[in-house]
């Protein structure tokens, strides 16, 4: 079977969040992790405004404009704002090096890209191999999260995959009534908020952004 | 009678926005008027809710399933607004007052939460509420401004966010599962899914189920994504534990019902069964093993509702009626026992100073009332009779029994007895041991003069252990209606 055209495009934006989502983990500096986190929800934006315009549906031009709002400027702000704030160890911290948690991600992002491509799900108005990837993008954030000790990166972790779940859901529900979406969308701000709240206070209390000494608590 | 659905709706919400502007004593009594209100109502709608479905307008639906956890929601609200007048001390000052105002308002807003969770109509919203569960709970675990404290806010709002995110994926999952019977945009609303569930693709419905277990399972604490719970459990305001361990626990598990009677109308009720019950055997095995090494006493508390969660699981993984039904009932009475558990232990904490379980000795001395209570409350956390949780604990043993899953049932006995050794021996240790010099630390244990910390604490333990007796002894009959519809609704029928 020859992929669409609207496969196609689909796929290539989507491949682009993954690749992001690899730089993000090899990017040293918080900084530059943060504006690869706004990059990547501009290729989402773009994929939204994409699925709009080739399937008729106008309400995804909402979304895609409300996304761009806080996605890539609302959010990489506020969090700029805070290590603009903090103005301490701005290098992130990796538990590995670059090579073997890049190695790590792509064995992680191939298991969940042939993962969901062995479920079969065939749908001929549906791209799944977007969905693969989309997998392969929540897989890796993981990795990401899993591997860095400063809670910049691991909250940027946590919105990069909110960005591969949103292109799943951009592939294969994008008729999802526009109300969820923006419900989804405003939780994401509340969330924002929360973990800045957070942030701030570990690191009034710390003066550090490191979660190495989130030690105490155990057994 | 949508009228009531609405009002469950407005007053907590209405009564978060007054208690932050209005005077700190003013909204204590506010919040316990409203809790009980709010209670009151939820009774009112039992009867109705066990033969019927109420709905007011197309997002709020109210089923015996939701009921059953409206239920538990409803009370500890009430229970833990009378519990936290007594519990915290404010004193006088602008430091403690605005403390005071951010807690009312913030215990408010996340009682409202819980409340929406079972009320909404649909998995989508369900989502949504689930989420700013997790929000207001992580602003209310870090309210106290400690270390321990900053560093448990941190790991439950990565964690439980990471889990909400992997339940989205498993909501779309699920929505894209029903794409080919109801089109590409249809509203998830449950009456949509479960007259469609049974013609949707199975293996994105399993796909979507497994999704949704590990998803609201980190909330709800499964086995291996519990770890943000005892931290939170153990560092937060101990009210707040109380709701988080009683209600919050519940309505993640509420989630998963929603997608397992989705999942068992597409798939059958082997699929589904297989999952809970693996989850919930290494959850239990866990919990119990953890329970005999804890010197803190919330944390020990803790790994009692992981413990607990890990048998709703299991029981949830019995094809009898009866088991499902225990379970329902454990839902019930796990949340009363727990909550007066946590706030016999905030009366022991207020008075001690301390939550380590080696300084505290003579506690059933120390407080007359409140001590024998807590000790009560641990004995029926273990499932003793004649309280709640040796009812439905029972029914499960049952349900496994006659089904027959003859192992599985007596892995989850022998489980179930470890967990009991380790509650009751610390508790015992602590609460009953009268001599200090009798104990083996004795050189840390503090000394305390005799009596209460607060009459508002024993009342609301009081309320607590009446439930627990009700629920155990003879649990009124509209109740046991509503059970048996809810355990016939997660079967299938609709």
């Amino acid at each position: 079977m020859v992929p669409s055209t609207y496969d196609g495009v689909a796929a290539v934006l989507a491949v682009l969040a993954l690749l992001t989502e690899f730089a993000m983990l090899r990017a040293p500096m918080l900084r530059s992790q943060v504006r690869l986190y706004a990059f990547q929800s501009l290729v989402v934006t773009g994929l939204a405004a994409y699925v709009a315009a080739s399937r008729h549906i106008d309400e995804l031009y909402v979304l895609a404009a409300l996304s761009l709002v806080l996605k890539v400027v609302i959010v990489p702000a506020l969090i700029l704002r805070l290590l603009r704030d903090a103005d301490t160890d701005l290098a992130g911290s990796s538990v590995l090096g670059v090579a073997s948690a890049i190695l790590i991600a792509l064995v992680v992002a191939a298991f969940g890209f042939f993962a969901v491509g062995s479920m079969h799900v065939n749908s001929s108005s549906l791209p799944t191999s977007s969905l693969a990837i989309a997998c392969a993008i929540v897989l890796v954030a993981f990795v990401l999260i899993i591997l860095r000790s400063d809670v910049v990166s691991q909250a940027i972790g946590f919105f990069s995959l909110e960005n591969g779940v949103s292109v799943a859901s951009l592939v294969v529900a994008s008729g999802l009534p526009l109300i969820v979406d923006i419900a989804f969308l405003f939780d994401l701000l509340v969330a924002v908020v929360v973990f800045g709240v957070i942030m701030r206070v570990h690191h009034a209390r710390n003066a550090t952004l490191s979660t190495s000494d989130f030690d105490r608590l155990r057994g | 009678m949508s009228t009531l659905v609405i009002m469950l709706v407005c007053l907590p919400f209405a009564t978060a926005l007054v208690t932050w502007v209005a005077p700190v004593r003013f909204s204590q009594y506010l919040t316990m008027i409203v809790a009980t209100a709010t209670f009151s109502v939820a009774l009112i709608l039992l009867p109705r809710t066990s033969h019927e479905i109420v709905t007011a307008g197309s997002p709020l639906r109210v089923d015996a399933l939701s009921q059953v956890f409206l239920l538990v929601v409803t009370f500890l609200y009430m229970t833990t607004s009378i519990f936290a007048k007594g519990y915290l001390s404010l004193g006088e000052g602008a430091k403690a007052h605005r403390y005071g105002r951010r807690f009312y308002a913030g215990f408010n807003l996340f009682c409202w939460t819980l409340i929406v969770v079972p009320l909404v109509n649909g998995l989508a919203l369900l989502w949504v509420a689930i989420e700013i569960t997790t929000v207001i709970s992580a602003l209310l675990v870090a309210i106290d401004d400690t270390e321990g404290a900053s560093e448990a806010a941190w790991k439950y709002v990565l964690l439980a966010s990471l889990g909400l995110g992997i339940a989205l994926f498993g909501t779309i999952m699920m929505y894209y599962a029903g794409t080919r019977l109801h089109g590409a945009s249809y509203s998830l609303s449950y009456t949509t899914l479960l007259s469609g569930a049974a013609h949707y693709d199975p293996k994105v419905v399993r796909f979507a189920f497994g999704l949704a277990v590990l998803g609201y399972g980190t909330k709800m604490g499964l086995f291996p994504v519990h770890t943000w719970l005892p931290d939170a459990h153990s560092e937060a305001p101990t009210p707040v534990s109380a709701l988080l361990s009683g209600a919050l626990l519940a309505v993640s598990f509420y989630a998963i019902l929603r997608f397992f009677q989705i999942a068992v109308l597409s798939l059958g009720p082997s699929f589904p069964r297989s999952v809970l019950l693996i989850f919930g055997v290494a959850t239990l095995l866990l919990a119990a093993l953890y329970l005999l090494s804890q010197r803190d006493m919330k944390r020990l508390l803790a790994y009692s509702s992981v413990e607990h969660m890990g048998i709703l699981a299991i029981g949830m993984s019995f094809s009898a009626t009866i088991a499902v039904v225990g379970v329902l009932l454990q839902v019930l009475a796990h949340a009363a026992a727990k909550s007066t558990a946590f706030f016999g232990v905030g009366s022991v904490v207020r008075k001690f100073g301390t939550k380590d379980m080696t300084k505290i000795r003579g506690g059933v001395g120390a407080l007359p009332w409140s001590g024998p209570m807590l000790v009560l409350a641990v004995l029926a956390l273990s499932a003793m009779p004649p309280f709640g949780i040796f009812r439905s604990e029972f029914d499960i043993v049952y349900g496994g029994l006659s089904q027959p899953r003859d192992v599985i049932v007596a892995i989850f006995v022998v489980l179930v007895i470890v967990a009991f050794f380790g509650l009751s021996w610390f508790t015992t240790e602590t609460m009953l041991s009268e001599d200090p010099s009798a104990s083996l630390f004795s050189g840390g244990v503090i000394v305390v003069n005799k009596g209460e910390v607060s009459n508002w604490i024993v009342a609301s333990m009081i309320v607590g252990l009446v439930a627990l007796l009700i629920l155990g002894v003879h649990p009124p009959t509209p109740l046991v209606h509503l059970l048996d519809r809810a355990a016939a609704e997660l079967r299938g029928s609709r």
